[in-house]
């Protein structure tokens, strides 16, 4: 098949990885926002939670979307990374990077902590089972609850801190993957993924700390 | 200038290989780093051992063929230089340098810092040409080239294929050279009937050769002898992009390349 036929290329992994990316990143972005809600109280937040089921088949599209978006991710990152590693077999006595920085290397390990994350934390917020005390519904309480535990407010803290390094690269590559490319727009590019970055990370990581910090309770 | 040189020697393909450490005086600061390799394999001639093999050619920085790396960068610290444009006034006295060869399984050593290069001419072979009627030469004006157009697809044409993009590359990814192979003709008007087939073949043997992926370091740009921009392998991925939907395979045809292709 044809799609297969370009899929076999590494520039064609790339190409699954560039979109799958972004379609995490704008859910990223998305979920990060919805949840800032915390900060208007118990209602606003549950009443927000309530919305987002309220049509099941919307719901399910989007986890479907969003499941096989980070299954194809998953699954490039480790083909392309593990064809890498068989095209250096001998490396380099003396290495010195000149433009490589410390996220674009660390894509795949970074990324893989995410995602052990991602699964931690749907046990943790949305199924429950690996929370004290959680309460179907409450999604105010959960958090709040949750995040008073310093261990897993930790736990959430580095892993937003490696998915902020995951898209301060991915956010600037996946242009590169995707073909877009123009002198007019390249230097916004570092700037938009730079931003993006702190954006999720200070959003997200706002929430544990308040938390702590006896901010919100 | 006194130098320590630790140098990789390797007899043969299937030998191992071992770094071997040299102490050279009276290095000249005018010497490029070639012939202070000479000035070393001179000694070592005297001394009735075996030369460091290296390739080299035109020494004059168009050919491609010098490849080292030095001190972990492809062709050593001056960006944009050849090692053979390298000069000795780059290092101080009492420097160590460790000189290996490129590392990348789809360049196979051949003797010390020598490789085989051969992938890159199978991925010529597979589509960095254009078909056209040979015999008297066309009108130079019969087809408008614009200006800008022009000094992109020569920008990209500088690329001497020498693998220094391959060799810099953490993933040991071709893409720079391909990139700028296809960008080159796919850029310009008698590019354009083998535009998608020509960036679909060249991509796939590429990944024949078992080249790594493109993680987007930009550690080839820093290394490129040319200063061949990252910008054509996005061109290249845009291209390729565009293929799947612009081209359309043929049954049964088992040669390899744009002749696949064909009906």
């Amino acid at each position: 098949m044809k799609v297969l036929s370009f899929y076999s290329t590494t520039v064609g992994k790339k190409l699954v990885m560039a979109i799958t990316g972004l379609i995490l990143a704008v859910f990223v972005l998305g979920h990060m926002a919805g949840n800032l809600q915390i900060y208007q109280g118990p209602e606003k937040l549950n009443h927000y939670a309530e919305l987002l089921r309220v049509s099941m088949p919307l719901l399910w599209t989007v986890r479907i979307v969003l499941l096989l978006s980070v299954l194809l991710h998953i699954v490039a990152a480790v083909q392309v990374t593990l064809q890498n590693w068989r095209s250096r077999p001998k490396k380099y006595a003396v290495s010195a990077y000149q433009e490589a920085d410390i996220a674009s290397r660390t894509m795949i390990w970074g990324g893989l902590v995410v995602a052990a994350f991602v699964v931690y934390h749907l046990l943790h917020l949305t199924l429950g089972t690996a929370h004290g005390s959680f309460k179907p519904g409450d999604v105010y309480h959960n958090v709040v609850a949750g995040f008073q535990v310093p261990l897993v407010s930790l736990f959430y803290i580095v892993a937003n801190v490696l998915l902020a390094l995951h898209l301060y690269h991915g956010m600037w590559s996946w242009f590169q993957t995707l073909g877009f490319s123009h002198p007019k727009y390249n230097r916004a590019r570092r700037v938009f993924a730079t931003v993006y970055a702190v954006v999720i990370a200070v959003g997200n990581i706002s929430i544990p700390v308040s938390v702590l910090a006896g901010w919100v309770k | 200038m006194k130098l320590t040189l630790h140098i990789w020697r390797q007899k043969g393909p299937q030998e191992p290989g071992r770094f071997v450490k040299y102490e050279l005086d009276k290095v000249n600061e005018h010497m490029s780093f070639l012939e202070m390799l000479d000035v070393l394999n001179q000694e070592l001639i005297a001394r009735g051992e075996e030369p460091v093999a290296f390739d080299h050619d035109c020494r004059e920085g168009i050919c491609g063929a010098c490849s080292m790396v030095i001190n972990g960068i492809a062709h050593g610290p001056q960006r944009a230089t050849t090692t053979c444009q390298l000069h000795m006034r780059h290092f101080k006295d009492g420097d160590v340098i460790y000189i290996e060869p490129w590392r990348a399984k789809a360049f196979p050593i051949v003797k010390d810092l020598i490789v085989d290069r051969s992938a890159f001419d199978r991925i010529i072979a597979a589509g960095g040409f254009i078909s056209v009627r040979t015999g008297s030469a066309p009108e130079a004006n019969s087809i408008p080239v614009p200006k800008d157009v022009a000094e992109l697809a020569m920008d990209a044409a500088e690329c001497i294929g020498c693998g220094a993009c391959v060799a810099a590359c953490p993933n040991g990814a071709a893409m720079l050279f391909v990139a700028a192979k296809v960008s080159h003709l796919n850029l310009l008007p008698q590019g354009q009937p083998e535009r998608f087939i020509r960036v679909k073949a060249m991509v796939e043997a590429m990944e024949r050769e078992q080249f790594g992926s493109c993680s987007n370091h930009r550690e080839c740009e820093a290394a490129c002898p040319k200063g061949i921009s990252v910008s054509f392998i996005a061109r290249m991925n845009r291209d390729y992009r565009k293929a799947l939907w612009k081209t359309v395979e043929h049954q049964g045809g088992k040669a390899e390349g744009i002749s696949q292709f064909r009906g």
